[in-house]
């Protein structure tokens, strides 16, 4: 009986797969193909052609290369500072009992419901009075913020996966709760922290949203904001360059998310859910 | 599987320890010392702007130089009572949020079984179905328009080779439009819901099934009356995330349709965007954004509140 099952289910796999995967192989066929094979009608997925001028006309964009560099450091940036300030917080939250534990998790929980359209317009006010509006540093410290909850979550699952056992023993010998941190914990905790560091690079790296309602001048541009200019500007689109330039932008996140996948197939959603 | 599995409920609660009153209050101090640097980001750009929002929703702001507030009390809202286009929004924002939430469910429950059952290929479909989670929606979204494309878009042209009309603007006709953009919203919204169906599919115990396969029971009766029940909260959980993720969406459609065509893509998100920033109209922006959440709000209670009662008498596991 079961071999009668397995070749529907193959079946199923293969259009899954043609579901997921071609869309990502026609963005990339279309960055290698020239203007002339873009525009006729005949459709391909392999090109007739490699026309790879397109990824060195993409860089050569007006503000492709300066736009990924502001990507790349809001990305750091934010970061470095969501980690910096959620791992003690994570820590603190996976340890504490009852109720404080249970407001802590709940918060992070309604901070998903939050409504960015209705914080964004505050926001907006906010960060304008302080002069950060347009700039680089604003649109970091948002990311910063909103990266939070889910850092925290997943920082005090792994934090949770620590036996109190081994912090008594430090505390027994004396030790601080800062210096049992420093030496018992954070090594710990090391995975976990790469983990959600890379997580974090890729949401700041990839977000829209605030970049869009809060950068005006096109030096400050995001590399998101910068391809979408690509769609709407010169009124003709130029198809090719615009898909390397796709290509371009996807790739960090890929990449970090291929490193990532052993702990993003495993427990980590499933604890994220279950709370 | 790291954090996940640690039966961490289990261990027995530890006697209460006689504890010295000012050692308490030095780990207090700690812990305090040890949160406040994530709070203060927390309140002061996440909490504040909140709070103030809702402040906005009856004031008469507008986006200008030098706004001034004036009190308005209801105004906003009544003026909203009588404003179609917004109610409009929010039903085409309902479809979207109910059509994508619960295909991508379907979908990644029909994807997680399968992954969950031994076939080969499966390394390689564990890495496609992460890829459109990874990428960044702006370039999700013009990947798609590609696809869509009238002309030369492979869709066109697949239903032309086999036989099928191939003249579609799938993004700009009226009919096809919201489907279309539903469909992009399931496929970015699937791995996500794939891998935690399939965290909790994996903790099923497999003697669970062999009892029901031992009792005669079929493959669609094993998943009725095995997995499903089994993974109850952990899709209640999932379901309630994607859709206020789905409602809140708004770099896909943005760039996608920009909420055309004449406005049969317009998720309410992207109009209270379009009144806040094009028409400056803060105030009454905010009083929309407010509107919505109360609506997010209960509307998930609704749900939730259902799929608790149907929990309880099963609570004992």
């Amino acid at each position: 009986m079961r071999w009668s099952v397995r070749p529907a289910q193959y079946l199923a796999l293969v259009l899954y797969l043609l579901f997921l995967g071609f869309p990502l192989l026609w963005l990339i066929s279309a960055s290698v193909k020239s203007s002339a094979e873009l525009n006729s009608l005949s459709v391909n997925l392999i090109p007739s052609e490699w026309h790879w001028d397109n990824y060195g006309e993409a860089l050569s964009r007006q503000g492709l290369l300066h736009s990924a560099f502001n990507s790349l450091l809001v990305a750091l940036a934010s970061t470095v500072l969501a980690i910096l300030i959620s791992v003690p917080a994570a820590y603190v939250l996976a340890r504490l009992k009852g109720k404080l534990r249970v407001a802590g998790v709940t918060w992070i929980l309604v901070s998903q419901v939050f409504p960015v359209v209705l914080v964004i317009l505050p926001l907006f006010l906010v960060l304008r009075t302080l002069g950060l509006a347009d700039s680089l540093v604003g649109l970091t410290l948002v990311h910063t913020t909103y990266i939070l909850p889910f850092a925290l979550w997943m920082l005090q699952g792994y934090v949770a996966a620590i036996p109190v056992d081994l912090e008594e023993a430090g505390a027994m010998d004396g030790a601080t709760r800062f210096t049992v941190l420093r030496t018992i914990v954070f090594p710990l905790l090391a995975p976990g922290v790469v983990a959600t560091a890379m997580f974090s690079f890729v949401s700041s790296w990839n977000e829209f949203f605030f970049a869009l309602v809060l950068l005006q001048s096109p030096e400050n541009y995001t590399l998101p904001i910068t391809l979408t200019m690509f769609i709407g500007g010169e009124g003709k689109v130029a198809l090719g360059p615009l898909a390397a330039g796709a290509v371009l932008a996807a790739i960090p996140s890929i990449a970090f998310f291929s490193l990532l996948r052993k702990k993003l197939t495993g427990g980590l959603m499933a604890g994220a859910v279950k709370g | 599987m790291t954090t996940a599995t640690q039966p961490r409920r289990a261990a027995p609660a530890p006697p209460p320890r006689p504890k010295k009153t000012t050692q308490a209050r030095t780990r207090r101090r700690e812990a305090i010392a040890l949160v406040m640097p994530s709070l203060i980001p927390i309140l002061v750009l996440s909490v504040a702007p909140l709070v103030i929002g809702i402040v906005l929703a009856f004031t008469d702001t507008r986006l200008v130089r030098h706004p001034d507030f004036g009190f308005a009390g209801i105004d906003n809202f009544v003026r909203l009572g009588g404003n179609s286009l917004f109610w409009d929004s929010l039903r085409i924002g309902l479809i979207w949020t109910v059509g994508v939430t619960v295909l991508q469910l379907a979908a990644a429950m029909g994807l997680a079984l399968l992954l969950n059952s031994g076939l080969k290929l499966q390394g390689l479909t564990r890495v496609l179905a992460l890829i459109p989670w990874a990428m960044p929606p702006v370039v999700v979204a013009i990947m798609w328009q590609m696809i869509y494309s009238a002309n030369g878009g492979p869709l066109n042209a697949f239903l032309g080779s086999i036989g099928l009309p191939d003249g579609i603007n799938w993004l700009g006709d009226f009919n096809t439009a919201l489907p279309a953009v539903i469909v992009v919203g399931v496929w970015v919204g699937m791995p996500q819901t794939t891998v935690t169906l399939l965290a909790g599919l994996q903790q099923i115990p497999a003697e669970l099934h062999e009892a029901a396969a031992v009792d005669g029971a079929g493959a669609w009766r094993r998943f009725t009356a095995v997995t499903w029940p089994s993974m109850r909260p952990i899709v209640s959980s999932i379901t309630s995330l994607n859709f206020i993720w789905n409602f809140n969406s708004f770099s896909l459609v943005y760039v996608l349709t920009a909420g055309g065509p004449g406005g049969k893509t317009m998720v309410p998100v992207l109009f209270v965007y379009l009144e806040a920033f094009k028409n400056r109209e803060i105030g009454y922006a905010a009083a929309m954004g407010l509107v919505l959440v109360i609506v997010v709000v209960a509307l998930l209670a609704i749900y939730l509140r259902s799929q608790f009662r149907g929990d309880r008498p099963e609570r004992g596991r």
